[in-house]
């Protein structure tokens, strides 16, 4: 794999970038499907540039947990497969894999995007429990920001099921009009500090030779609920608020393609 | 048995084709023998040559031939050297005394010469049977990649990135400005400014798409006019534009008569990478 780790630094050090975007530019087309399976409660399919990710929302009834009684719960899980990337082997998730599912996670949960009071069926006995599965396609880059994208696309997509009142066995080929009690919107922005300058939506070159990335999950009113940092280099505090500004401005960019689909 | 060849010349084969039949024809690359026929290994292009029958391949890995000019990436530093990556599924060698022309102490930081994940425009010196492969910077032309940008094609496109006599990347260098080496790997290596290099990029991307029309020159012309205009046939680097022998220039060229002796511009490092990238495209090209 080619890495043009020299070049990169010292371009973005003039505000420019290999492909000649400009530094805080995402790579088009950015769109995103829903409903594109059938087996699913809610899935979708995200595109940025070249990178391609899909997400699929199953949902079972379970059990509680006993210290919250009156809540169901949400799992998210993240494949890089060997098919959308060189960098990938098969096998159990390894640490970007881990890393994207749980951010993706956190951006969700800690943002109460969903209400899972609401999800309760029967106090202390059953709720609904949503498993997210994000399975990359093709990864040209910027993996985490689709991922993030695509697992709130299927999110709102999503409807539940029917179940028997009296057994409680779902019926996974049944549709309802009742949908998934998602409130808001968190996205998860990804920016990346290579050469001293700030950038988002890198390619696999640019992901290979940054200096420090900053995750930042956000709501619709700017709210943060995650953030996530990464890379070998430190950043300061000055850094911070200047990657949660373009975070911010990048997630109300994204927010307009989720809403238009 | 009367000897023919069974196939046309340029026409695709697959594995195990019979190419020819009888004894009066020889397998060449890409081709064995098998009793009185002749056979591909590939799915290629045959390729009849008087008596001898080749292959080109259509796809695969870059296979390491001796005195090709290569860009390689520094993968590992050993005791005496470094361990470069070709392209190739073999292992290649650069030899301390190969790398640099000054004298190195035992026991020197060979990252001060070259770090892992540096570029250098190498040579090939010698192939094993085992397909160990030698490289050497020691030539002129051979340098240690210090700016620009890497960017990697198919092995197989290489005669197309560089056309007949070095046209297509002498069009490119001319309307770019940058400096350019294209290493027989697939590696290419563009050098200049960043807005140039990235028109450079895309004009590689094109020839690459289209690799298999005619009529490619004139189209990336087309392509590279449209974005900077006219450039003057004298204006750019010139290296590969020097007559070689007294053979008529084929279409490719533009509608100037070819002057015997072509202006040579100041920077010498860049005619010395031409000729030994462009001579090596022209033979493939023949």
């Amino acid at each position: 794999m080619i890495v043009n780790n020299k070049a990169i630094p010292s371009l973005a050090k003039k505000d420019m970038r290999l492909d000649g975007r400009g530094m805080l530019e995402y790579r088009g087309p950015i769109s995103v499907e829903t409903g594109i399976t059938v087996t699913a409660e809610g899935s979708s399919r995200v595109q940025i540039g070249d990178t391609i990710v899909i997400a699929g929302v199953k949902m079972s009834l379970e059990k509680p947990y006993p210290d919250t009684p009156e809540e169901g719960g949400i799992m998210i899980n993240a494949e890089l497969t060997p098919m959308s990337s060189s960098q990938y082997e098969s096998g159990p998730p390894r640490m970007k894999a881990i890393e994207i599912s749980r951010v993706v996670d956190r951006t969700i949960r800690e943002a109460k995007a969903i209400d899972f009071k609401k999800l309760c069926v029967k106090k202390n006995e059953l709720a609904w429990f949503v498993s997210v599965d994000v399975v990359s396609i093709n990864d040209a880059g910027n993996v985490f920001d689709a991922a993030s994208l695509a697992v709130l696309a299927a999110l709102n997509n999503a409807s539940l099921r029917d179940f028997d009142p009296e057994t409680f066995a779902v019926d996974y080929k049944s549709t309802t009009k009742k949908k998934l009690p998602l409130t808001k919107a968190p996205i998860a922005v990804t920016v990346y500090k290579v050469g001293g300058k700030f950038l988002v939506d890198p390619t696999t070159e640019e992901e290979n030779s940054y200096e420090a990335r900053l995750t930042v999950g956000s709501d619709a009113k700017q709210i943060i609920s995650a953030l996530q940092k990464g890379g070998s280099e430190p950043i300061t505090i000055d850094d911070v608020s200047a990657m949660v500004d373009i975070a911010l401005e990048k997630a109300s960019f994204l927010r307009k393609a989720y809403q238009k689909k | 048995m009367s000897s023919e060849i069974t196939v046309e010349h340029r026409a695709v084969v697959i594995p195990g084709q019979v190419l020819a039949q009888g004894m009066d024809y020889l397998p060449g690359e890409e081709t064995y023998r098998e009793g009185e026929q002749i056979r591909s290994k590939v799915l290629g292009l045959a390729n009849v040559n008087g008596r001898v029958m080749k292959v080109t391949p259509l796809s695969g890995p870059y296979i390491p031939k001796v005195d090709d000019v290569i860009i390689a990436q520094v993968s590992d530093i050993l005791m005496s050297g470094w361990r470069v990556q070709t392209g190739t599924p073999y292992s290649a060698m650069l030899n301390v005394r190969d790398a640099t022309q000054r004298f190195v102490r035992k026991g020197e930081d060979l990252s001060r010469i070259l770090e892992i994940g540096d570029y250098v425009v190498g040579k090939i010196t010698n192939v094993t049977s085992q397909n160990l492969i030698d490289i050497t910077m020691k030539e002129p032309g051979l340098f240690k990649i210090n700016s620009g940008r890497v960017i990697q094609v198919a092995p197989q496109k290489v005669p197309r990135m560089i056309g007949k006599r070095g046209s297509m990347i002498g069009l490119i260098k001319r309307y770019t400005g940058c400096k350019m080496v294209v290493g027989q790997n697939g590696t290419i290596l563009i050098d200049g400014n960043a807005e140039r290099e990235e028109l450079a990029q895309k004009a590689i991307r094109m020839i690459e798409e289209f690799a298999h029309q005619s009529g490619l020159t004139e189209r990336i012309e087309d392509f590279l006019k449209s974005v900077v205009g006219e450039v003057p046939e004298t204006a750019a680097p010139s290296g590969d534009r020097r007559p070689r022998d007294n053979r008529s220039r084929g279409s490719d060229d533009s509608s100037k008569p070819s002057k015997p002796f072509v202006q040579r511009n100041a920077d010498t490092p860049t005619e010395n990478t031409d000729k030994a990238v462009d001579e090596k495209g022209s033979e493939e090209k023949k």
